[in-house]
């Protein structure tokens, strides 16, 4: 039988892991599609292949399908996420000069702590004239939004008192050590290839600042699932079995070998198998460190998009680019993600579905926390903010106004 | 009507300049896609920017332009979707443009096609360029291997082509693809 060719964009980050396994891994074959690549260097590039054509799905940052979705910066297009790649696997990598400033021992920070000496340094270069600087991978990333979320909460505020700019995350290591950046928030390897080429310092893992944060999804344009809704269920269930084995850790040295060839990250395979093996070297040559669910990517529905999440997003949206909170552009935002796609996929399967498309984001504490399921048996853990402020996604206005 | 084109290939960025001074807009900056690229923007302040699709700055790009104040109104990829055919050529050539919002589009379309135009003629003279550097290649390949089997067999060099092209055939392999391990058996086995 002849396969059904899908194109799916990417950029050479771990995340990117369940596509190229779906692919490497006989997981899309299984269900009749053959998976090709199509690696690029920025979103943008990734955002305008997907529009116009050139690929039928995305490796995407999750704001960013929101964005394009509500039509800022360019027009808007409608957009659909019926599988959530992962949760969470940044980290915030400082320069050796700042880490030296703000770090001691040999563990990762603490965000309060952390983060009260990053704003006494924060306020002394403001003084100085000579603001801190942050580079992110994108605008419209949820590492933007991490970062922006502890640096607001410690009382540092970003654009005012230290800069953010966008740094690509395969040149974020080389940003570090031209000492065009003092810290880079961005995903792996691309911290871990700071810290082994010694430019950098691991500070926090973002699982520290949301321990359930949403990362990359699987975007498309809406019409793609009206065009070939049948080829988008084969390719979440062929997806979600590639997720089932990526977190077998008897698989993580063959996924590693794969994922660092040069038409996938083209980056060192020990880099890559420390970020998918949950384990972080904060200096070089240090010995790596296990960071439970720094990279999270299966259990607990973790691909499920949640809308609940998508309003967080918009909620960050609206906090950052300094726009008015609009019910309509809420509603459109948290459309983007389709939890009714991923149950009609993976119905009859033995993956847990959520009865609920929305929850409370945050306020699940350490004991965790058994949810209603249409199939399966689903207990969510804990998934609490640093601040420990919980998100109620139908308020919104509330919430923000809470904000620092 | 003031134009930046940012390339990471400036032969491409020369052949796209030459084709809008040749059609009549020689208002145009060349910015070099890495370093000082957001400054020389800045100072420039074009109402059109062409960049290739795959250049490296892309989001970089896209964050000064959402954030500048310094460019007098937002600029936005193409100017509405109407263009949607427009662009999506563009985007197959490997362009993408940006373009001040408001600017009237009559003026934009000939700009675009013209560096769409010129953007595939420059990948044609690539792909003719790699196929005239791979056959170069190929021959002298194909040239040191029969030399070393005129040498070590004593055999005159239409004898040579010969077991050569008859291995080829054999093995459903290109001449260039045998000439090439016997090089590297001579260079491993060396005088033996």
């Amino acid at each position: 039988m002849a396969l059904d060719r899908v194109r799916i964009g990417f950029l050479p980050l771990v995340d990117a892991a369940l596509p190229i396994l779906a692919r490497e891994r006989g997981f899309a074959e299984a269900e009749g599609l053959e998976i090709e690549l199509v690696r690029d260097m920025t979103w943008a590039t990734v955002r305008d292949r997907l529009l116009y054509g050139h690929t039928d799905a995305a490796h995407m940052v999750a704001p960013l399908a929101i964005a394009t979705a509500l039509g800022r910066g360019r027009p808007a297009v409608p957009m659909a996420v019926p599988f959530v790649l992962g949760l969470n696997g940044n980290a915030i990598t400082l320069s050796l000069p700042l880490a030296a400033q703000v770090m001691d021992g040999d563990a990762l920070g603490d965000p309060v702590v952390l983060g009260a000496r990053l704003k006494a340094v924060a306020v002394e270069r403001l003084a100085a004239g000579q603001r801190l600087r942050f580079g992110v991978v994108h605008r419209y990333s949820s590492h933007n939004y991490m970062l922006r979320y502890w640096l607001a909460q410690v009382g540092i505020r970003p654009d005012i008192d230290v800069e953010i700019v966008t740094t690509s995350p395969t040149f974020a290591a080389d940003a570090l050590a031209a000492g065009e950046v003092d810290g880079i928030c961005v995903g792996e390897p691309w911290n871990g290839v700071a810290v082994d080429r010694g430019v950098g310092r691991i500070a926090l893992v973002t699982a520290q600042v949301w321990r359930r944060g949403v990362e990359k999804v699987l975007a498309m344009r809406a019409a793609t699932l009206d065009e070939r809704g049948d080829v988008v269920h084969r390719l979440i269930r062929a997806l979600h079995a590639a997720a089932a084995q990526f977190v077998d850790p008897n698989t993580l040295e063959a996924n590693a070998a794969i994922l660092s060839r040069s038409e996938y990250l083209d980056a060192p395979v020990d880099a890559v198998s420390r970020a998918i093996g949950d384990r972080v070297r904060l200096v070089k040559d240090a010995v790596p460190i296990h960071v439970p669910d720094f990279m999270f990517q299966y259990r607990e529905a973790a691909n499920f998009p949640w809308r609940s999440q998508a309003a967080w997003l918009y909620s960050q949206m609206v906090r950052w680019d300094g726009t008015p909170f609009s019910g309509v552009e809420a509603d459109v935002a948290q459309a983007v993600f389709r939890p009714d796609v991923y149950r009609a996929a993976l119905a009859g399967s033995d993956a847990p579905l959520p009865n609920a498309s929305s929850k409370l984001e945050g306020a699940i504490g350490a004991d965790g926390i058994g949810a209603g399921s249409t199939q399966g048996r689903l207990i969510l853990g804990r998934d609490a903010f640093f601040d420990r402020r919980a998100f109620d996604p139908e308020d919104i206005v509330g919430y923000l106004a809470g904000l620092p | 009507m003031r134009i930046a084109i940012i390339d990471t290939s400036t032969t491409r960025a020369a052949i796209i300049s030459d084709g809008l001074r040749e059609a009549g807009l020689d208002d145009i900056v060349v910015i070099d896609g890495t370093l000082g690229m957001v400054a020389a923007l800045e100072k420039a302040a074009p109402e059109v920017v062409l960049i290739n699709l795959e250049n490296p700055s892309r989001d970089v790009l896209e964050e000064f332009f959402a954030v500048s104040r310094a460019l007098a109104r937002p600029i936005a990829m193409f100017v509405d979707q109407s263009d949607a055919e427009s662009t999506a050529a563009a985007v197959d050539a490997g362009v993408s443009a940006y373009i001040v919002d408001g600017l009237a589009k009559q003026r934009i379309k000939p700009v675009i096609d013209l560096a769409i135009r010129r953007f595939q003629a420059f990948a044609r003279l690539q792909a003719e360029l790699h196929e005239a550097r791979s056959a170069l290649a190929d021959r002298n390949t194909v040239d040191r291997a029969k030399a070393i089997l005129m040498k070590r067999r004593g055999i005159d060099e239409p004898t040579a082509y010969g077991l050569l092209r008859g291995q080829a055939m054999r093995s459903n392999r290109r001449i260039a693809e045998i000439a090439d391990a016997i090089i590297t058996s001579d260079v491993l086995m060396g005088d033996l």
